[in-house]
């Protein structure tokens, strides 16, 4: 089960459950900090928010790179049935 | 409101849904089997794959219950969005890959992969039914939330009008049609809500005390000598009668004054704050307008009969804001940074209401203004659901945590989303239509706000209906552009409900009957057995739209989620990561995540007030979200089960 995309696809949900889950901490326990002026006249809310959403975009791009780096030292096991 | 069809509305509209159809007809031509009915033959290309999964799920409730949340309580709709998107982390990293290795019709094949157990497919095969049944009701929702501002029909004939033609594309083309049509509208919706934010940035930000309709919301000040004298005469204003506050009106929340015009004697609701804290201050009153259900079924604004035309009674559009920061009027384009950073200075007006009863049977629902200021709209915990976060009960933040947790996990447990993993080659195309459905899916997500916001902005709402605000936004923009978002719009919730549909037959044909009763069935009888169940399943999705039709498409998809993640995604990533895995220990996990969360979800607060119209106080369970538990739970009876009975039954391990 362990194949490299595998591995790689844990460690990068890993990373994105940790942000996703101080985010929903922080709004849980500690909403009033979620109005406070971060970046340019931004508050923390959209701040988190949109970073949460690109992040994931992100994420998904550098998988979707390492992942293509294991098909073909692999010799693309994947494409079987 | 009133809602007046316009011809290029209508024209666009059928026009769209005309050549949706046929496309999907002639696309169906050529799927005769059931390899490609349910999995288009696995030879949808990964990129249409991908914008074909933004396409389902993009769906009524991200659309119309995302915008109209936001447009009325601002930032909380959002946290619907970053939860969403979350969920295809879960889907993308974890599920995608084995999921497409392991089956191939169905979520039930991949489970019953390594076992070969008729209980397994039964359990798996119900639980996509449930789901998707449960997910179906919003979509229909928000059809019938589209149709009536567009044609001017009443809800009830969008759901039949959608149901039908749902039920037609379904059965006549199956999984290659559904997922071109996805892949259309998908990539249409993402680039017509661009083109609308971009015209909101462009618009700016305007002060107004009133919506598009002209009217403008009076206040006014009164002395509190005028309100404490005998005779109920307000001294400073002429003619006016103060009515006591009788009648169901002594019941009110809020505090709301009737004010009787003695010559007329029109009668109008205002709401009445103190301008201070001093005993003897004066009295703020702002202009409310009212909507009252008499006991013979009559509908009366503000007092009088509503109109059916312009011009007649009717409730008057809201949407604007009294202050922006540094005195301006108006603002002129914004860029997208600037566009929030106004916002957080200014003032914005929200409306929210209150439903009063009175002894003679009839209802009036009141609704007020509420001055709120920018900060509190761009900041969590002004919706209902998302209060909980700034109480101090343990129970209202656990709610919260409980429903982001069920969106994180549902996403990768929703079937019609699942068997979209079948319409690739390999798991490498699967992988990679997922990122794009990730890239496609988040740009219109982080749109979502500013369609919200633009809405919310734009002086178009509909008080009494949040599942407009996105279409009534377009429609203040432009006529053309209105009719083309609400065409794009109903033909995805079309595209989703066939999508929804073609999951559930699939699993009635493949899992319950084919497997579980062991029907023998040619390949031809198969695709007619599950269009047959297309039919059902698209009747039961009709009704069930027309009876929860008051009921924000994305609350109720909260719901599926939940039931979806704690039903579902135990035993999914179970079988992936735990090898010591058994047959029982899947079935026990599936129906004790699903009855566990349903039944919850039944006997909750939100169930009791908005399905039932019970006092939600009484309601048994002590928050509304089950999944905090429900899918633990669904875990934990896994690995009990599992340990309990023998792993025998294993054939060759996949792996």
């Amino acid at each position: 089960m362990a194949s490299g995309s595998s591995r790689y696809g844990l460690i990068l949900f890993t990373v994105y459950l940790l942000f996703y889950g101080g985010f929903v901490v922080i709004n849980a326990f500690a909403p009033d900090s979620m109005e406070k002026t971060l970046l340019s006249g931004l508050n923390v809310a959209i701040v988190y928010g949109f970073a949460l959403i690109i992040g994931a975009v992100v994420l998904s791009a550098i998988y979707g790179v390492l992942c293509g780096d294991v098909s073909r030292t692999s010799g693309d096991k994947e494409s079987q049935p | 409101m009133i809602y007046e069809s316009s011809w290029q509305a209508v024209a666009i509209f059928f026009l769209f849904v005309g050549f949706t159809l046929g496309f999907s007809f002639w696309l169906g031509r050529k799927a005769k089997s059931s390899e490609g009915y349910f999995a288009a033959h696995g030879q949808i290309p990964w990129f249409v794959n991908g914008i074909a999964f933004a396409g389902d799920y993009l769906s009524a409730a991200s659309f119309l219950g995302i915008c109209g949340m936001i447009a009325f309580y601002g930032y909380d709709g959002f946290l619907y969005s970053i939860g969403y998107l979350a969920g295809w982390i879960v889907a993308l990293f974890v599920v995608a890959e084995p999921m497409k290795r392991l089956g191939k019709f169905t979520f039930a094949d991949a489970l019953d992969s390594q076992f070969n157990s008729r209980g397994i497919k039964l359990a798996a095969g119900i639980s996509t039914l449930v789901v998707s049944i449960f997910y179906l009701i919003p979509q229909m929702v928000g059809a019938g939330a589209l149709v009536t501002p567009l044609l001017g029909f009443e809800q009830w004939v969008g759901v039949v009008m959608v149901g039908t033609v749902v039920i037609m594309i379904v059965v006549t083309a199956g999984m290659v049609s559904t997922t071109w049509v996805q892949f259309l509208k998908g990539g249409l919706l993402v680039v017509f809500s661009a083109i609308l934010t971009w015209m909101i940035l462009d618009r700016g930000l305007e002060v107004a005390d009133g919506g598009a309709d002209g009217h403008r919301f009076v206040s006014l000040t009164v002395a509190n000598s005028d309100f404490t004298n005998d005779d109920g005469i307000i001294g400073t204003l002429q003619k006016t009668e103060v009515l006591p506050a009788e009648g169901g009106w002594e019941k009110a929340k809020e505090s709301f004054v009737r004010l009787k015009n003695s010559d007329t004697s029109a009668v109008s609701v205002w709401l009445a704050r103190r301008a201070s804290d001093q005993p003897d201050a004066d009295w703020l009153l702002s202009e409310a307008q009212t909507l009252t259900k008499t006991s013979d079924g009559k509908k009366l604004v503000n007092g009088q009969v509503k109109g059916t035309k312009k011009g007649e009674p009717e409730l008057h559009p809201v949407g604007y804001l009294t202050e922006l920061p540094g005195g301006l009027q108006k603002t002129g384009p914004l860029s997208a940074i600037d566009f929030f950073r106004t916002l957080q200075q200014s003032k914005v007006v929200l409306w929210r209401n209150e439903k009063l009863t009175h002894p003679d049977g009839s209802e009036t629902t009141v609704y007020f203004p509420k001055v709120t200021p920018g900060g509190q709209v761009l900041r969590p915990g002004e919706h209902p659901t998302f209060r909980g976060i700034r109480s101090e009960k343990f129970t209202d933040k656990i709610n919260f945590l409980s429903l982001m947790l069920a969106l994180f996990c549902g996403t990768a447990s929703l079937p019609h989303i699942l068997i979209r993993y079948y319409t690739v080659k390999d798991a490498g195309s699967a992988r990679k239509s997922t990122i794009v459905g990730i890239a496609s899916i988040g740009f219109f997500y982080v749109l979502t706000l500013y369609l919200g916001l633009g809405a919310m902005t734009s002086g178009e709402l509909d008080v009494s209906d949040e599942n407009m605000s996105a279409p009534l936004l377009a429609k203040g923009m432009n006529t053309w552009l209105f009719a083309a978002i609400s065409a794009i719009a109903f033909t995805t919730v079309l595209g989703t409900v066939s999508g929804l549909i073609l999951a559930a037959a699939g699993a009635v044909t493949h899992d319950l009957l084919s497997s579980v009763l062991k029907w023998k069935m040619s390949d031809t009888e198969k695709v007619r057995v599950a269009k047959i169940s297309s039919v059902f399943v698209g009747a039961i999705a009709i009704v069930l739209g027309i009876l929860f039709q008051k009921m924000n498409p994305t609350f109720l998809v909260g719901w599926a989620f939940s039931v979806a993640a704690s039903a579902n995604l135990p035993s999914l990533v179970m079988i992936l990561f735990w090898p010591r895995v058994t047959k029982q220990g899947i079935v026990a996990a599936i129906v004790v995540g699903m009855v566990s969360s349903l039944t919850w979800v039944l006997l909750s607060g939100e169930s009791y007030s908005r399905v039932y119209g019970l006092d939600a106080a009484d309601a048994i369970v002590p928050f509304s979200q089950p999944g905090i538990l429900t899918i633990p739970l669904g875990f934990l009876t896994l690995v009990i089960v599992s340990l309990l009975t023998p792993p025998a039954g294993k054939k060759t391990p996949q792996e």
